[in-house]
């Protein structure tokens, strides 16, 4: 029998926390009976297998101890006249889990917790907590949060979930495009908010972004079908192949155009490329598949003098024209600035309505620098550093206003 | 089945519609109504007059205090509500949807506590 230790029961936890609370939310038809009956499974497991050894399949043990627990505690709780524990037990079968009807349950957890009902702060919480089994205080954490107001924000978003009747079932037809959007949407945040944490000392906060790949990989095999469900796989893959070389020695920003590529993950790189050729061939493009198409274009170039930017700057018109936001348009600029000179970049700049956003400023403030207009490029290097508070970028923007002063 | 209310929002001051906006809102309500109706989800539903004509009732200390109302002291107002019945939140904002588009304002879509007597 293999040796069994915490780190190991640990990843058990990892892997199939979402599927067995999907699983009893279904039984049970309660968020908070599936966590804690979960919860107090894995309590069991704990103590028990380090000694009795690892049950052949882990997730159904886990999902049948915490089946029997919320039975036993709803039984309990049903012989003192509680009349919810009494509606709850009417709903548990005894048939156990099939595969089919997990994976359709995890789904249904996914839409649940990404409902448009919830604010999407609420969305992305309940999808780490739900979905990434993060305890409340790593969510905490990990979103610069006092641990009681996002205890309290879990506990007030599952007893809306409750009390307004928000289902548990993947949406119809009619309305599954805009859900699935919703649920992207709080993926890529996930994955933003570990990629450049909006606030604090490190540039990356990898544990989010690697949970934000998981999730992303959870959904691609939920609904493979999906285009931009394996786009955004795809594009999260490529950004995540360059962290190594995203950070310097003192966690000092380094920019594409700067990074040392040998330290590029070449194995995330193949598997996003591939997706991103795979999604290509089916002709049906979207923003998460046209900007993981961008993303490969860089990958491809051995050095930055090698990149394609004229493909790049075709693929943001065609973002563009899928999506249109001034963010793009700002990105726009940057392929433009590379193959038309940052005159023409810096011009189209002008109607872009983004005076609240660091990068617009840093983009500026580059472009400017290059035209050797060094007065407007502090001015602009100011406005950036006075918007962004992320420790590693701002030192990164010192350091240019510096070397053009 | 859950039931939610309904509740029609507008804003105090805010400009009367058109008279000919004012006649196709009171017809699309009429027909929202009576599809509420066929489809068994209507439990009941009534248009408010003006918060001006509202009345404010408290108890303090043991005694009845009356005062001119309204209660809210903002601007926005209930102008009119229904309690539907629906399976889920989905399908109450469903009819929700129907509803703020027959009567062209806001409707906020809210829970009802379950009933507890048997």
């Amino acid at each position: 029998m293999p040796a069994i230790d915490a780190s190991a029961i640990e990843r058990v936890f990892r892997a199939e926390y979402c599927r067995s609370v999907a699983v009893l939310v279904r039984v049970f038809g309660d968020i908070d009976i599936a966590e804690e009956s979960v919860q107090e499974a894995f309590t069991v497991a704990v103590q028990r297998w380090p000694t009795a050894g690892m049950p052949p399949s882990p997730a159904g043990w886990i999902i049948t101890t915490a089946r029997n627990r919320a039975i036993d505690r709803l039984r309990r709780e049903a012989s003192r006249d509680d009349r919810h524990a009494q509606a709850q037990l009417l709903y548990a079968p005894d048939e156990p889990a099939e595969e089919v009807a997990v994976a359709d349950d995890r789904l249904r957890l996914i839409f649940t917790c990404c409902h448009p009902a919830l604010a999407r702060n609420v969305q992305v919480a309940l999808t780490l907590r739900l979905l990434g089994g993060l305890s409340t205080a790593e969510i905490a954490r990990a979103f610069l949060v006092p641990e009681p107001t996002m205890a309290q924000r879990l506990v007030r978003a599952k007893g809306k979930i409750r009390a307004a009747g928000i289902p548990y079932r993947v949406p119809g037809d009619a309305e599954l495009p805009d859900r699935q959007r919703a649920v992207l949407a709080v993926i890529y945040l996930i994955f933003n908010e570990g990629y450049t944490a909006s606030s604090g000392d490190r540039l990356v906060r990898e544990d989010l972004c690697a949970e934000a790949i998981r999730l992303a990989r959870l959904m691609a095999e939920l609904m493979p079908d999906e285009p931009e469900v394996r786009g955004l796989l795809a594009l999260l893959l490529l950004i995540h192949s360059r962290r190594a070389a995203r950070t310097g020695p003192d966690q000092d920003l380094v920019l594409l155009a700067d990074q040392d590529r040998t330290l590029w993950d070449r194995d995330l790189i193949a598997e996003g490329q591939a997706i991103v050729r795979a999604c290509l061939r089916l002709g049906q493009p979207g923003p998460y598949q046209v900007q993981a198409a961008i993303n490969a274009v860089h990958s491809d170039a051995p050095t930055a003098a090698d990149t394609d930017w004229r493909q790049i700057l075709q693929l943001y018109d065609q973002l563009l024209a899928l999506a249109p936001s001034p963010v793009a348009a700002l990105n726009r600029a940057v392929a433009l600035a590379e193959v038309e000179g940052p005159g023409s970049a810096l011009a189209g700049l002008e109607d872009l309505k983004l005076e609240s956003y660091y990068l617009y400023h840093a983009i500026r403030a580059d472009l400017l620098r290059r035209l050797g207009r060094a007065a407007d490029a502090a001015l602009a290097y100011d406005a950036a550093i006075a918007l962004t508070a992320n420790a590693a970028e701002r030192a990164f923007l010192q350091r240019r206003r510096r070397e053009i002063a | 089945m859950k039931q939610y209310l309904l509740s029609v929002h507008s804003v105090e001051g805010s400009p009367p519609p058109p008279p000919e906006a004012a006649q196709k809102a009171y017809r699309d309500v009429a027909a929202f109504n009576d599809e509420l109706r066929s489809a068994g989800a209507w439990v009941f539903a009534g248009g408010l007059h003006p918060p001006s004509t509202a009345t404010v009732v408290r108890v303090q200390d043991g005694d009845t205090l009356i005062t001119d109302g309204p209660f809210a002291e903002g601007k926005e107002h209930i102008g009119g509500f229904w309690v539907i019945k629906a399976g889920d939140l989905d399908a109450a904002l469903e009819w929700a949807a129907k509803a703020t588009q027959a009567c062209a304002a806001p409707v906020e879509v809210r829970p009802l506590q379950e009933e507890t007597e048997d």
